[in-house]
Formats: structure tokens, C-alpha cells, sequence
């Protein structure tokens, strides 16, 4: 770039080194605590960003989630459901330490394999793994006061399968509370970031976990079929699509398997007038634009009252227009790679809809790299709620602009979409905070703020985008059952 | 003088009226022993939409209610419930074939039921939500909120008990209801709709509907109206398929039970959704 046309915004690559990886040439399944080869045809894990391979993957058949399920179940009997909860919570507080002392690793690892910006895998993925596991292990002497009544029990084997957008904060989400409760698990990690889940397997080792209370199994769609469909569990808890949601809930039905879902959304970010218009443009930004879009509860859909349209728009692409995209090892990136070639396509398909059915399409003006998945930040105005792009997960850097004149139709505007996960509210009155929140139908609800996750706090969906609760008191209901005189019921003679 | 006496037309109860079903077609109800008792409404498809129609239109307004007030309406009914005793008795006496004591002691125990939840109505947000320590400058705290329009299958045994003990923890929270009652002992459930329909719930909140479970449950749990489906009396229906069918649209399912569901509070928070919300704290 010729000098005279520098800015503040010019700078000095500043990549993450690699080097404190050490990878191994393969990875086998991690089945009652040591990994082991797998029966199906393995599969390359590549860099998103550069489309090259990082390492070879293994890939469980029917065979051999029948073993990790065994492992688990043995373990179950024999070891975590006779061991006090004061050691169960003991491991815990050991793995959180653990991810914490190998926390450079691990951000490295994720924004490698998924393709994120390292200051996010660092200051927002890494941090919460341990902090989950910190949550939970002090929960695990503590379920008394879970809510279930005294002496919840464990549910048994749970089956996990989590996506590709938080590869490790989900493993975390889902190990976490299920070790603490009480149950065994066998975790399968999406087929294109099996990275960190491999790493963490290690971290188990270290951390004398008993073999089989934790099993990681690799592997497409097919193995997450396996393993929530095997007989023998107990549990199944899925984050991922609405669409393969459904497929969990139908065929479970009638099995007797505990059911939690974590699904899409289509989050309502809400931007009155009397906004703080700075820190809502941050939040808009951080709504969608955190971690390429690709998160359930991005608030997709920015909801602006009429009167400040144009210029909550202006700022917002002025504020785009500084974020820079590029490199995810690079701590200067704020926009990372899309994470696969079939999520792009798919992005670039909804927003050709967004186009073709009449909305404005505004793009944020950033050089793509030549190699690996790239979208660059992009807005539709004019959007009207029939839209695709107003009703569709897009589950990317694409944001949605409706405008609306009065609360209620903000409310009514926000709840009329099949899913439930979250919404923003930014308005400088308390008041109308809480009224407005009342009213929305969602399940988590960020006033003046946007995409904060935290272990103490439950996170989950109404209606179609699931049901059960992850994080908080509420989180540990998901793998519990009341005990014999569990629960607050009356006591009647009949 | 002699009286002859005038017997009931039973009706669907649907947004706070009693209609016939649309499709003009009863079922003969007989007494245990075998004798026709009467003819009640065979609901149809159409009239377990606009059920759901209605139990949806009065959503907002029931769930909107301040927790007292709704504790107060449903107490009310227990009030009712009590003055209409003697009916219930002769009801269920004659559709269940039950002695006179077993039929007045189900209504004792049905009205202790319902004052059990009525009472949970502004306590069960205190004991299931919770504020949440989180690591930042928020003000976070986790409340349940009713689920939205839940259908309901009636246990098919003890007419009026088990009617109360899946309807009443549904409304507790602020739900809606569309309530299928049980094929063979369905006069408790318009006598039921009667109380409900002079007592202080707004029309809409419950609409019960008469006649084949096995025809009419498939269509509820495919509305995609309705949030949740509690198949409390659906063991003798294919229920697996009726859960299955409500997972197209991912609504909440509590699978059967013989008998009569006990009184818990699980009842209650089944159908309700956790709402956590995150409120800015100001830096000062």
C-alpha cells in the first residue's frame, strides 16, 4: 500500500506461531481413556483459512461407538456413579486447571481447525472451557441443591454431539455438567473440528480421569446417528441444526432417552431511539460479526426504530469498514474464515436470495485472501419480514436490517419466527428494558449488551429452536433425575 | 306433582362457548353397566383448530396476569368445584361404575388438587428461577415462563381427578390448554368446562374437547400452534407416533403415565421455558 494512503488502521501482522502445537501425524478414538484406531475410513482436518491439512481424523463406525458406549457404561457402574461427588467435582476442578495451564495451545488448536479470530479462541473459548469445568466441579458434592429435591440421580451414558462453531466451549458445556451430575459420556465433535476435542482427550490423561467416564469418538454425521440412536444410552444432549434437531426428537420418541436440543436461531437485536447509539453500533458488531456469524444466538436480525435507521446504518458500516479480516492466528483479526466450503456456499446462497427478493445488499469493502473460506462482512437493508433472510438461519457474517415505530411492533416483529434462542434490547430506560423483555419469546434476553455467555448462567431456546437448559443451576436438570422421594409433590392418600 | 326430568345436551367447551362439533357428530356415552347415560359432541380436526385458535388468542391475556391474581381465579375454582360436589359424584358414580364414597372421595381428592397448584401460582417462579453470579457488570437472573398453548390427553380413568391433575398444573404458570377428555368418562369433563366457564378463568384459557382421543391427538401434536403436549392419558394410543409427529415442530412432550399423574411440582415446570436475561450494569 503506497504510504500517503496509510492510516491507523494499517499494521503489522502479528500471527500466533504454531509451534506450541504438537500434533500428532493421526488421531485414533479416545475409548476408555486411551486412543485407539477406528474401523472407519479416516478423513483430513484442514485449516479453513488456508484450506491445507493440519492432521488425520479417525472415523467411528457402528462398532466402534458400540465401544466407546460399553466404555462409558462400564465406567457408569463400576467407577463415577460409586465415587463420592467430592472426588467427581475433584477431576473437575483438575480439568478447568488443566485447560487454563494449556490455554495458548488450545486457542491455537481451535483457531487453526475452525478458522476464528486467536482473540476470540483466546479471550472468549479458551477461558470459558475452564470456567465451565470450574462452574461444575463445585457443583458435583452440591446436587442436593440442584432443584430435583434430595438425592437427584444420575441419568447414566449420555450421548453428546456438538457443532463446529464453539468446537471446545461446547465440549465443555456438555462434559461439564453431565461429569458433575453424576453421568458417563461419549462425545462426538463436528466432523470439521475435531481438533481441540483431541487435545482435551490428552488433557484427560493428565488429568488420571478414570478410563471410560469421558469418550471422544470422531466422525461424520453418520457416527453422531450411531451414538444417539445406540440403545444403550441413557441421554442424548445436541447443539446443532433445527433440522437434525428433529431427527434426534423423532427418533428417540418412545425410547425413554433424556432429550435436551440446542438449536438455531434467528435472534431479534433490538435498537430503540433513545439507544446509547455508540455502544449499540459495538453491540450490533458484536452481535453478528462475532466469530463470522456462525453462532446460534447471533442477533441475525437487527430491529431499528424508524427514526434512527439511517444513521444506526451509516455508523455501522463506518464501523465495518475498520474490521479487518484476514488470518486467524493474526491477534490484529477481528473476521476470521468462514469454517468449511459447504457452510459458505451456503451463506452466498441465502444472500443471492436476499438480493434477488429485493433487499439492498451492502458489503463491507476488505481484501479476501486467495486461499480458504472467506465472506466479508455484508448488511441488507430494506428487508421485510417475509424475506429468506429475515426467516432463515444464515449462520454467518450477514446482517438484517428491519425497521419498526413502536414497541409493540418491535415485540411483535422480534417474536414472529419459529425460533426462540435470544434478543438484544437497547434502549437508555431501565423500564423499558423489562417491560419489553417480558414479552419477547426467547431464551436469553441481553439488555445494552450482546453475546455474553457465562457458566453461572442458563442458556437455551423456546419453541423450535429447543428445549433444556445449559449453564446455571438450570443446566445440571439436563443429565438429573429426581430421586425416590424426589421433587416437591403432594403428599396424598390415594 | 311429578317432575320429569330434563337431561343435558353435552357440548365441546371452545373459546368460553359450548358448541356442538362442527361435523355434527356424537358418541353414545353409557353407564359402567351399559345403559345409555347420553349422546356427547365427537370433535373433529376442525374443532381441535379452533381449540387451539382459542387457547392461542387467550395466551397473552392469561399469562399476562399477575401471579396472585391467577392464584386467586384458580382457587376460585376449587370454591366452585366444591359447590358443584354432588354432581360430580352422580357423574362419575354412573360413567365409572364407582360406589357413591369412591366417587365423593376423587372429588374431595380432585379439589385438594387443584387448591395444592392453585397455591404454587406465585411461588413457583421463586423456587425454579434463580439470580446468576456472573463474571461481569450484569444484573442476571433466570424466571420461568409458561410455554405457551399445551394439549393436553386426559387420563383415560377418573373422569374428574384425572382431569384436574393435568389441566391445573398447566394453567398454574399462565398456559393455555386444549384438553382431550377421556372417551369413556366424559361427563366430568363438561361438568368440569361448566365450572370453568362461570368461574373467573377468561374464555379460551381451557377448551375441552369430547370423543376419540386416538382420532383427534394427531392432529394436535402436528399443530404447529401448539408449544407442548402432555400425553398424561395416551397410553393406549400409538403415543411413540404422536410424539414423533409433535417433533416437527419441537414441542415439549411428557410422555404417559398409568393412572392418575401424582400432584408435583415437575408438573408444573415441564411446561414452562427459562428466560435469563442480562441487564447492563452502568460503570461508575
Amino acid at each position: 500500500m503506497p504510504a500517503s494512503t496509510t492510516s491507523f488502521l494499517d499494521y503489522a501482522p502479528a500471527p500466533e506461531s504454531t509451534s506450541i502445537l504438537n500434533l500428532a501425524d493421526s488421531y485414533g478414538l479416545f475409548i476408555n481413556g486411551e486412543f485407539v484406531p477406528a474401523n472407519g475410513k479416516s478423513f483430513a482436518t484442514i485449516s479453513p483459512a488456508t484450506e491445507k491439512k493440519i492432521t488425520e481424523i479417525a472415523s467411528a463406525d457402528a462398532h466402534d461407538v458400540d465401544l466407546a458406549v460399553a466404555a462409558a457404561r462400564r465406567a457408569f457402574d463400576r467407577t463415577w456413579s460409586t465415587m463420592s461427588g467430592a472426588d467427581r467435582g475433584k477431576y473437575l476442578f483438575r480439568i478447568a486447571r488443566l485447560v487454563q495451564e494449556r490455554a495458548r495451545e488450545l486457542a491455537v488448536a481451535e483457531s487453526l481447525d475452525n478458522g476464528k479470530p486467536i482473540k476470540e479462541s483466546r479471550d472468549v473459548d479458551v477461558p470459558l472451557v475452564a470456567a465451565w469445568f470450574f462452574y461444575y466441579a463445585g457443583w458435583a458434592d452440591k446436587l442436593d441443591h440442584a432443584g430435583l429435591g434430595p438425592n437427584p440421580r444420575a441419568l447414566g451414558v449420555a450421548a453428546q454431539v456438538i457443532p463446529w462453531n464453539f468446537p471446545l466451549l461446547m465440549l465443555a458445556w456438555k462434559i461439564a455438567p453431565a461429569l458433575a451430575a453424576g453421568n458417563t459420556v461419549v462425545i462426538k465433535p463436528a466432523e470439521t473440528t475435531p481438533l481441540s476435542a483431541l487435545i482435551f482427550a490428552e488433557i484427560l490423561q493428565q488429568a488420571d480421569l478414570p478410563p471410560g467416564v469421558v469418550n471422544i469418538i470422531t466422525g461424520a454425521g453418520e457416527t453422531g446417528a450411531a451414538l444417539v440412536n445406540h440403545p444403550d444410552v441413557n441421554k442424548v444432549a445436541f447443539t446443532g441444526s433445527t433440522a437434525v434437531g428433529r431427527m434426534i426428537a423423532k427418533s428417540t420418541a418412545g425410547t425413554g432417552k433424556s432429550v435436551t436440543l440446542e438449536l438455531g436461531g434467528k435472534a431479534a437485536n433490538i435498537v430503540f431511539d433513545d439507544a446509547p447509539l455508540d455502544q449499540a453500533v459495538e453491540g450490533i458488531v458484536n452481535g453478528i460479526f462475532f466469530n463470522q456469524g456462525h453462532v446460534c444466538c447471533a442477533g441475525s436480525r437487527l430491529l431499528v426504530q424508524e427514526n434512527v435507521e439511517a444513521e444506526v446504518v451509516e455508523r455501522l458500516k463506518d464501523r465495518l469498514k475498520t474490521l479487518r479480516l484476514g488470518d486467524p492466528l493474526d491477534k490484529n483479526t477481528d473476521i476470521g474464515a468462514i469454517n468449511s466450503r459447504e457452510q459458505l456456499d451456503r451463506i452466498r446462497e441465502l444472500s443471492d436470495i436476499g438480493e434477488a427478493e429485493g433487499a439492498t445488499r451492502w458489503t463491507s469493502p476488505c481484501e479476501i485472501p486467495s486461499k480458504g473460506f472467506w465472506f466479508a462482512p455484508t448488511i441488507f437493508t430494506g428487508v421485510e419480514t417475509s424475506h429468506r433472510i429475515a426467516r432463515d438461519e444464515i449462520f454467518g457474517p450477514v446482517l438484517s436490517v428491519l425497521t419498526f415505530r413502536t414497541p409493540a411492533e418491535a415485540i411483535s416483529k422480534a417474536n414472529n419466527t419459529p425460533y426462540g434462542l435470544s434478543a438484544g434490547i437497547w434502549t437508555d430506560k431501565g423500564s423499558k428494558i423489562l417491560a419489553v423483555a417480558d414479552q419477547l419469546r426467547a431464551g436469553v434476553i441481553w439488555a445494552n449488551t450482546f453475546n455474553r455467555f457465562d457458566p453461572a448462567s442458563p442458556f437455551g431456546g423456546y419453541k423450535e429452536s429447543g428445549y433444556g437448559r445449559e449453564g446455571g443451576r438450570h443446566g445440571l436438570a439436563a443429565y438429573l433425575k429426581s430421586g425416590s422421594n424426589g421433587g416437591s409433590t403432594r403428599k396424598a392418600s390415594r | 306433582m311429578s317432575h320429569l326430568p330434563v337431561p343435558k345436551t353435552y357440548k365441546l367447551y371452545i373459546g368460553g362457548a359450548f358448541p356442538r362439533s362442527e361435523s355434527g357428530r356424537v358418541y353414545e356415552v353409557a353407564t359402567a353397566k351399559g345403559d345409555f347415560l347420553a349422546n356427547a359432541a365427537k370433535a373433529s380436526r376442525k374443532d381441535a383448530r379452533d381449540a387451539v385458535v382459542a387457547a392461542r388468542a387467550a395466551f397473552g391475556g392469561w399469562s399476562g396476569t399477575t401471579a396472585y391474581n391467577r392464584g386467586q381465579v384458580l382457587y376460585r375454582i376449587a370454591e366452585l368445584l366444591e359447590g358443584r360436589s354432588a354432581q360430580f359424584v352422580e357423574e362419575l358414580r354412573l360413567t365409572d361404575g364407582i360406589t357413591a364414597a369412591a366417587a365423593l372421595k376423587q372429588v374431595e381428592t380432585a379439589i385438594d388438587t387443584w387448591v395444592w397448584y392453585a397455591g404454587w401460582a406465585d411461588k413457583y417462579v421463586q423456587v425454579t428461577g434463580n439470580g446468576n453470579a456472573v463474571s461481569g457488570p450484569y444484573f442476571n437472573i433466570s424466571t420461568p415462563e409458561p410455554t405457551g398453548v399445551v394439549a393436553i390427553i386426559a387420563p383415560a380413568t377418573q373422569g374428574l381427578l384425572g382431569l384436574v391433575s393435568v389441566i391445573a398444573p398447566v394453567l398454574v404458570s399462565g398456559n393455555t390448554a386444549v384438553v382431550v377428555a377421556s372417551e369413556t368418562s366424559p361427563l366430568s369433563a363438561i361438568t368440569l368446562s361448566e365450572v370453568l366457564a362461570t368461574s373467573d378463568v377468561p374464555a379460551g384459557v381451557v377448551n375441552v374437547l369430547t370423543g376419540s382421543a386416538a382420532e383427534i391427538a394427531p392432529w394436535l401434536a402436528g399443530h404447529a400452534d401448539v408449544n407442548a403436549v402432555d400425553l398424561a392419558g395416551a397410553e393406549d394410543l400409538d403415543w411413540v407416533d404422536l410424539q414423533a409427529t409433535a417433533a416437527d415442530t419441537l414441542k415439549r412432550v411428557l410422555p404417559p403415565e398409568p393412572g392418575v399423574p401424582d400432584a408435583t411440582l415437575g408438573r408444573i415446570t415441564f411446561f414452562t421455558e427459562t428466560k435469563t436475561v442480562w441487564h447492563t450494569k452502568a460503570l461508575i
